[in-house]
């Protein structure tokens, strides 16, 4: 269960303030697949990031598995983000020097796992997303919906509780678009919560709630 | 996958940043390597040079006696209370704690004698001993091989109208000059020297030595140490360092080895900057690779880690391939720095050791500022998607 609680989020750049999030209440139950829509600069991205813990709001409350995230202290909070979060960017951010096996394993790194056990969590991570062929690949030996399907594996290997993902298909066709949107469907129907931010409204008909977001208040939400 | 893996894959995917940030590195160790060791080798070669030409270290019998020299004119001297030194003592001295410094120990006696029609100053020497100290004699003829050959200097054989191969008579006793000195422009030039036992025997001083020349092998040489040992063996001797001799030494190797560490300091300084800039930029670079591992839950000890690590693994890598080199431009320049011809480099595991030391001291200390900054990355603002 995620719940949030008159959160806020201001930045101040000089003499000016922006309020990114204003008072935002909200609750996302587990196995919940949810998107976020809104238009650029409504602060849907910064609700992820925020909710990924890495974003300090200026007030308000996260609360996630039943801990207060941002009453953790630092470190502790990089803890929880390795144990029960998986993140997708946008730009999928995979590191380019290492192969999609390897960049698969980057959040097992720091894990108290055996070598072939963490092996066999990446190599099953890519084979859940149709990349068991393609495990010694670089990045850029990759196509854009390739390197996305490597990114939702780096997501999900350590079986985090929830996902954060953040214009998973911004930068896809319309066919990979749908079929990314399955897995992730396929991911949740698994059991995985899901938190989508997207501006592509097709693709909230694979979610079961979207959330509309304008200046940084919650205006609408909607069951799909 | 570890951590580490993460370090070695970035440097061995990213060889041509590696490579700069190597040999960065490299040349800054290359060239304190090449230095060191040529400031050593060339020491070492002037050290032997300098051994090679006469002693250091000075015994005497022990005396109160007060000198009456003046302006170079020597009066005589008042002598009381005096001692000497018996020649089965001198064994004593190879027993002092630093007697593997001790290159040549020449007992001398000395003493007056009636050649001919003139008078002569007799010195009795090893002949062996003297010769290894006083490489510069030249000789015409050979050097004394038994009792009845001996050794005259330049003026003593004009002195006496002989020359090597001639026979000249000492107190009553006939002896073959077997050599005649070229001349030194020393005291030698004046002396007729004969074998130690011999001279000994003419100069009814069995047993009794007037003086010992010591030569000290000077690498890192505590003269002053080897004073005091001498003397502990030898009480009834007063034992000297040849002060002049010993500071020129010192004085000039002390001076090259502050022109080598202030080079070597600098170019340590270059190296560290290089090891920084380097760094920084690749952090910098890396800004967004540095948000994922944060958004994934990488402690801020993970991200220094993987920094370090790889300045580590360059740093290592730069010691050794420094090391490498700079003992290989040592070789090809030595020949052209050094005195002689047949200069040794010196090998020096200390040498070796420290340079990978430095290496990787400079290295990591250059990269805690970048690994600190990357480790503080705000991951947001890394990831800017977000």
């Amino acid at each position: 269960m995620i719940k949030i609680t008159d959160l806020s989020k201001h930045y101040t750049s000089g003499e000016e303030t922006v309020e990114a999030l204003r008072g935002i209440d909200l609750a996302i139950e587990p196995g919940e697949f949810v998107s976020i829509m809104g238009q650029s600069g409504s602060g849907k991205s910064t609700l992820l990031s925020v909710l990924g813990g890495m974003n300090h709001p200026t007030s308000g409350e996260v609360e996630m598995a039943g801990v207060r995230l941002y009453a953790l202290p630092g470190e502790k909070l990089a803890d929880f983000r390795a144990q029960n979060l998986g993140f997708v960017f946008q730009s999928f951010h995979l590191i380019p020097y290492l192969t999609a096996l390897e960049n698969v394993m980057l959040p097992l790194a720091i894990a108290p796992l055996s070598r072939s056990a963490k092996h066999e969590a990446a190599r099953g991570a890519l084979e859940r997303v149709g990349l068991g062929a393609k495990l010694d690949r670089l990045p850029s030996q990759l196509s854009g919906g390739e390197q996305e399907r490597v990114a939702i594996a780096r997501a999900i290997v350590n079986q985090p509780q929830i996902i954060l993902a953040d214009e998973p298909t911004g930068n896809l066709d319309s066919k990979t678009s749908d079929e990314v949107m399955a897995l992730f469907r396929e991911l949740n129907d698994g059991g995985q919560t899901v938190v989508m931010v997207t501006h592509n409204p097709d693709n909230c008909a694979y979610t079961d709630r979207t959330i509309f977001l304008k200046d940084g208040q919650v205006v609408a939400e909607g069951k799909a | 996958m570890k951590l580490h893996n993460i370090a070695i894959n970035n440097l061995r995917r990213r060889k041509a940043k590696m490579a700069f940030l190597t040999i960065g590195l490299m040349v800054g160790i290359a060239t304190i390597v090449t230095l060191v060791t040529l400031t050593k080798s060339m020491s070492g070669d002037i050290e032997r040079k300098m051994d090679e030409f006469g002693a250091n270290i000075l015994i005497t019998p022990r005396s109160n006696d007060l000198s009456m020299t003046y302006g170079g004119i020597s009066l005589g001297g008042v002598s009381f209370d005096q001692r000497e030194i018996r020649e089965e003592d001198l064994a004593r001295i190879h027993t002092i704690q630093n007697s593997r410094n001790i290159s040549a120990v020449s007992p001398k006696v000395l003493g007056g004698i009636r050649a001919g029609e003139r008078d002569v100053l007799l010195v009795g020497v090893d002949f062996d001993s003297e010769l290894r100290m006083k490489q510069w004699w030249q000789i015409f003829g050979e050097a004394p091989r038994n009792d009845s050959e001996v050794l005259l200097g330049s003026e003593a054989a004009n002195a006496l109208e002989v020359m090597s191969g001639d026979k000249v008579e000492l107190n009553g006793e006939t002896f073959k000059v077997a050599g005649v000195l070229e001349q030194t422009g020393s005291q030698d030039d004046a002396l007729v020297f004969a074998p130690l036992k011999k001279a000994q025997q003419l100069l009814g001083k069995e047993g009794k030595i007037t003086l010992v020349e010591v030569a000290a092998l000077c690498s890192g040489c505590p003269i002053g140490d080897m004073v005091v040992q001498i003397a502990e063996k030898l009480p009834d001797a007063r034992v000297s360092a040849i002060q002049q001799v010993v500071e020129s030494r010192l004085h000039a190797l002390d001076q090259f080895r502050r022109f080598a560490f202030g080079v070597a300091a600098v170019v340590v300084f270059i190296g560290a900057l290089i090891v920084f800039v380097t760094m920084m930029g690749s952090v910098n670079e890396r800004t967004t690779e540095i948000g994922v591992f944060r958004a994934i839950g990488f402690r801020q000890s993970h991200i220094m880690r993987i920094i370090l690590l790889e300045a580590l693994l360059v740093s290592l890598l730069a010691g050794l391939l420094g090391y490498a080199s700079g003992m290989g431009a040592a070789k090809l320049v030595l020949p052209f720095m050094a005195e002689s011809k047949d200069a040794l480099l010196a090998w020096d595991a200390m040498v070796a050791g420290g340079s990978v030391t430095l290496a990787l001291l400079v290295g990591v200390l250059a990269s805690l500022y970048p690994a600190l900054h990357a480790s503080r990355l705000d991951p947001t603002e890394a990831l800017r998607a977000l």
